[in-house]
């Protein structure tokens, strides 16, 4: 029986270890739900989706602003999101609030490494270049804009000779 | 109609941003995700490509709902443009567009550039910069980091980590030498 737990017990860390790198949930619903239940992330999305292109936050011109500091509406947005996000997320630890399915609401951080040093700036590189971040390319081909199709792919390339060569550079 | 006469201007800062910070808890309380994008480009690779990478095995279907939001982005992209359209071309500082136009940059009636964005410079040495490699950057700079400006910016600056803020730092850092010394070089192209 011991020996079967400490087993379950390994394979969770390593879980943990290839999650906390990433935006992916640590933890794991334990509740099995229909697939339908993912329509409320399809709302949100589309939500999403909606607030990008009317903030213009996806436009290559609003980013080109930014970085050569001729607006503020980029900081505007950005900087109330994050003291929006930062107050609820705030709340939600105080008052220990659970999910609408009555789950308790895990928000353990990703832990420092060179990589988001290296990645970040090689990001940065790309968000200029193409006036996008990852979320925009979504918004942009829903948009109409078919060529974002090839950054999109283009992207998904990146992340997989990121997979590929990911022992070999420094985190 | 006048309603969405009213609706179909761009949104301004304060009332966008707000709304987009509120992506975070509800996230949160619909089913304790955190909010990020670019783990999505991973799934896809992971569903469609895992080519036995280690980083690449895991159980991708876990985080469909990743897949599902980003599908809702793409959706939330047309609506805008069907319906929440005004059709005015984007107001950018003059200053900018002065810079612009010495590019050839004169076309403001989308959200990218239909000067450059578009398929036929696809096949000029600008337009592959541009799009291709800088699309490959943006796939590979935000998995190296661990997340994108949804991820690290928002969500992690929400959170209060310090992972998140050298992130941001960094993809800050990044744009400002891209847009300012290394992308007036390329467009004159």
């Amino acid at each position: 029986m011991s020996s079967i737990k400490t087993s379950t017990t390994t394979e969770q860390n390593t879980d943990f270890e290839v999650r906390s790198l990433d935006t992916m949930c640590i933890n794991d619903s334990a509740l099995q739900h229909p697939w339908w239940y993912n329509i409320k992330y399809l709302i949100a999305g589309i939500l999403f989706g909606i607030l990008l292109v009317k903030a213009e936050v996806v436009s290559w011109f609003r980013i080109q602003e930014m970085f050569r500091l001729q607006s503020f509406h980029m900081y505007g947005v950005i900087g109330s999101a994050v003291m929006v996000g930062a107050i609820s997320v705030y709340i939600i630890k105080r008052f220990k609030i659970k999910t609408i399915h009555g789950e308790a609401i895990d928000l353990t951080g990703k832990k420092f490494n060179k990589g988001q040093i290296y990645g970040g700036l090689i990001f940065g590189f790309g968000w200029a270049l193409t006036g996008a971040c990852p979320g925009p390319l979504f918004a942009l081909i829903g948009n109409g804009a078919t060529v974002v199709i090839v950054v999109l792919l283009s992207s998904i390339a990146g992340t997989w000779v990121y997979g590929l060569v990911r022992d070999k550079l420094p985190h | 109609m006048q309603f969405q006469q009213w609706i179909s201007q761009p949104w301004p800062w304060y009332i966008s941003g707000p709304l987009i910070g509120l992506m975070v808890p509800v996230l949160l309380l619909l089913g304790n995700k955190h909010f990020g994008i670019s783990s999505s480009l991973r799934h896809i690779c992971a569903a469609c490509l895992p080519a036995k990478i280690p980083f690449f095995q895991y159980n991708w279907k876990k985080e469909i709902w990743n897949l599902v939001f980003v599908t809702g982005v793409f959706l939330g992209g047309f609506i805008a443009a069907t319906w929440l359209n005004n059709a005015q071309p984007v107001a950018i500082n003059p200053a900018l567009a002065k810079e612009l136009s010495g590019y050839g940059i004169t076309n403001y009636s989308n959200l990218t550039p239909v000067d450059i964005f578009n398929w036929a410079n696809l096949f000029t040495i600008k337009g592959f910069i541009i799009m291709v490699m800088g699309g490959f950057m943006v796939g590979f700079g935000t998995r190296y980091a661990g997340g994108c400006t949804s991820g690290h910016a928002i969500m992690g600056l929400s959170n209060l980590q310090l992972s998140s803020l050298i992130a941001t730092i960094c993809f800050m850092a990044g744009g400002f030498v891209m847009a300012n010394y290394i992308l007036p070089f390329i467009l004159t192209l």
